[in-house]
């Protein structure tokens, strides 16, 4: 029997709708079968929280007597892009900082900001008649500014590679320090918790849908860069490897950095582990069938990363099950794994946002707009001239 | 058996001699050496766990004293700040002697001390920079 979204809504504003988590929904599907799972739960909540380099903030300062149409600007001595109106900027998450290096970047910034704390801004402009002022130095916080909001180009991967070396040294990348001569694997998905896996074919999931970002309500707001449905599926419809990416939005000055976290990857620079957490919405036996998706279902390949090329061929391909038992084989040796990602954190979210529905504080939406279904990526050739 | 970690420093008169060998077979205590540091091409700290029956490990260690090797406790080695740890596993991955665990069922990071080796590698592997080793 199929569901509608307002009758779901309806069931939260009541506070008797049934939430449950991926990982719970696993477990009902397994033991009671999809039609019975889709006739009892009327949502299902997602988490992940990984490192998420395409993330940044947009933040509005207010203006300065006399005003300054910022060109460059600083927070903490990293570079932030002010070549936005006057006094709106972007902090790049990975930017760092001009005196300490990678020690401290824009994620390190974000999650400053997050935790209320002053933060040293710095900016010059070119000086124009409605505009005079050429320099200032200041301090702000979450409280002394307008809008800051989160908008990050691309979180929440579907599905994501499995790294590994074969080389003689070791590799510090963003995927962790690999150990020489396939001395370990590291893997970086939430699996059966992550949202796009449990939604595989993006029909509830799109642009508009209200998520759960960094501890704070947000939104979809695009589908996020790299982008790439066109790939191969298994017959559940679940991506055999990275896929769809979303483009997520929300206010940061009502986040929590339990959820938030500036990271700085040993030899590779900063990052950002974000939280993102989706609720789907069980419309009918389909979408059962997609949230009772388990870590046995869901596969990755494993990548040789000390070939950093584009045309790379797996070394094989692996479930979530036995990357998380914590050893997978490569030809004949038997490999150590470690998740990058934290699947703690992810369940809390998960549970965090089941929470937030369950009392009514929190609906599902539909998506005003769908994620494409088909595409790939262009690459970057290097090009002698344009034509 | 009784079980003890020790930092062993050597002044430039010992490092010559052979006293943790010869305190290995006069007084049949197992020694695992975890960690060494160089100085110059010769070993200046070595960082040992020794095994042996109570009173003959009692006696091993007061002979590389009366050899003129500096015996320390080893205590404060590994130190994780667990309230800021947010259980990625990323240093898991570089813990070989499986020191350091997120596993089910609650995939929250565990450090056991005791299976620790001091390598130092979790060190740089912590993305939020929360281990110190300390030797
Ligand atoms: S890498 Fe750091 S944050 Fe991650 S589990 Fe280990 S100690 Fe905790
Ligand atoms: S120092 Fe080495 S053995 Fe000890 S916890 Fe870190 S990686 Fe594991």
């Amino acid at each position: 029997m199929a569901k509608t979204y307002e009758e779901i809504n309806q069931r939260i504003r009541k506070g008797e709708a049934v939430v449950l988590t991926a990982e719970e929904m696993t477990e009902l599907v397994k033991s009671e079968g999809v039609k019975s799972a889709a006739g009892k739960v009327d949502v299902v909540t997602t988490g992940t929280f990984g490192p998420m380099c395409s993330s940044g903030a947009f933040l509005n300062f207010g203006h300065s007597d006399p005003p300054i149409r910022m060109s460059k600007a600083w927070l903490n001595d990293v570079p932030v892009c002010a070549d936005i109106a006057a006094v709106d900027v972007f902090v790049g998450a990975t930017a760092v900082s001009e005196g300490e290096g990678a020690r401290y970047g824009g994620a390190h910034v974000i999650q400053d900001l997050i935790d209320g704390k002053w933060i040293k801004l710095r900016a010059t402009g070119p000086g124009t008649d409605c505009y005079p002022l050429k320099e200032i130095e200041t301090w702000v916080n979450k409280d002394t500014i307008n809008q800051a909001f989160l908008f990050n180009p691309r979180n929440a991967y579907q599905n994501y590679a499995c790294a590994t070396n074969s080389s003689q040294s070791a590799l510090y990348t963003y995927m962790g320090v690999l150990l020489p001569a396939y001395g370990n694997a590291t893997y970086c998905s939430a699996g059966q918790l992550s949202p796009l896996l449990n939604d595989p074919l993006y029909r509830t999931i799109g642009v508009g849908t209200r998520v759960f970002l960094g501890g704070a309500a947000g939104f979809v707001a695009w589908p996020g860069t790299q982008h790439k449905p066109s790939v191969e599926r298994t017959e559940q419809g679940v991506p055999r490897g990275p896929a769809g990416t979303l483009a997520l939005i929300g206010d940061l000055k009502e986040m929590d950095s339990r959820f938030i976290r500036a990271a700085r990857f040993h030899r590779y620079g900063v990052s950002l582990y974000v939280g993102v957490g989706i609720p789907i919405p069980v419309l009918d036996e389909e979408m059962a069938a997609f949230t009772g998706v388990s870590d046995y279902d869901i596969e990755t390949q494993v990548f040789d990363y000390s070939k950093p090329t584009r045309a790379r061929e797996p070394v094989r391909s692996v479930s979530y099950a036995e990357l998380r038992s914590g050893r997978i084989t490569i030809g004949e040796k038997k490999v150590h794994t470690a998740p990058i990602s934290s699947y703690k954190v992810a369940r809390l979210i998960a549970e965090t946002l089941k929470g937030w529905i369950s009392e009514g504080r929190f609906q599902v939406s539909a998506p005003v707009g769908r994620l494409p279904l088909e595409g790939g990526l262009n690459v970057l050739d290097q090009r002698e001239e344009g034509v | 058996m009784a079980k003890r970690r020790l930092v062993l420093t050597f002044p430039p008169e010992v490092v010559e001699r052979p006293v943790v060998s010869l305190m290995i077979k006069e007084f049949d205590v197992v020694t695992n050496i975890l960690r060494a540091e160089v100085h110059e091409g010769e070993i200046g700290r070595m960082m040992v766990e020794l095994e042996g029956e109570g009173r003959k490990l009692k006696d091993g260690v007061r002979y590389l004293e009366e050899q003129g090797v500096e015996v320390e406790e080893a205590i404060k080695d590994i130190v994780l700040d667990e309230l800021s740890c947010i259980s990625c596993g990323a240093c898991t991955a570089v813990c070989l002697p499986g020191a350091l665990k997120v596993e089910a069922p609650d995939w929250e990071l565990v450090l056991d001390k005791d299976r620790c080796i001091l390598c130092g590698l979790c060190v740089d592997a912590c993305p939020l920079q929360l281990i110190t080793v300390m030797f």
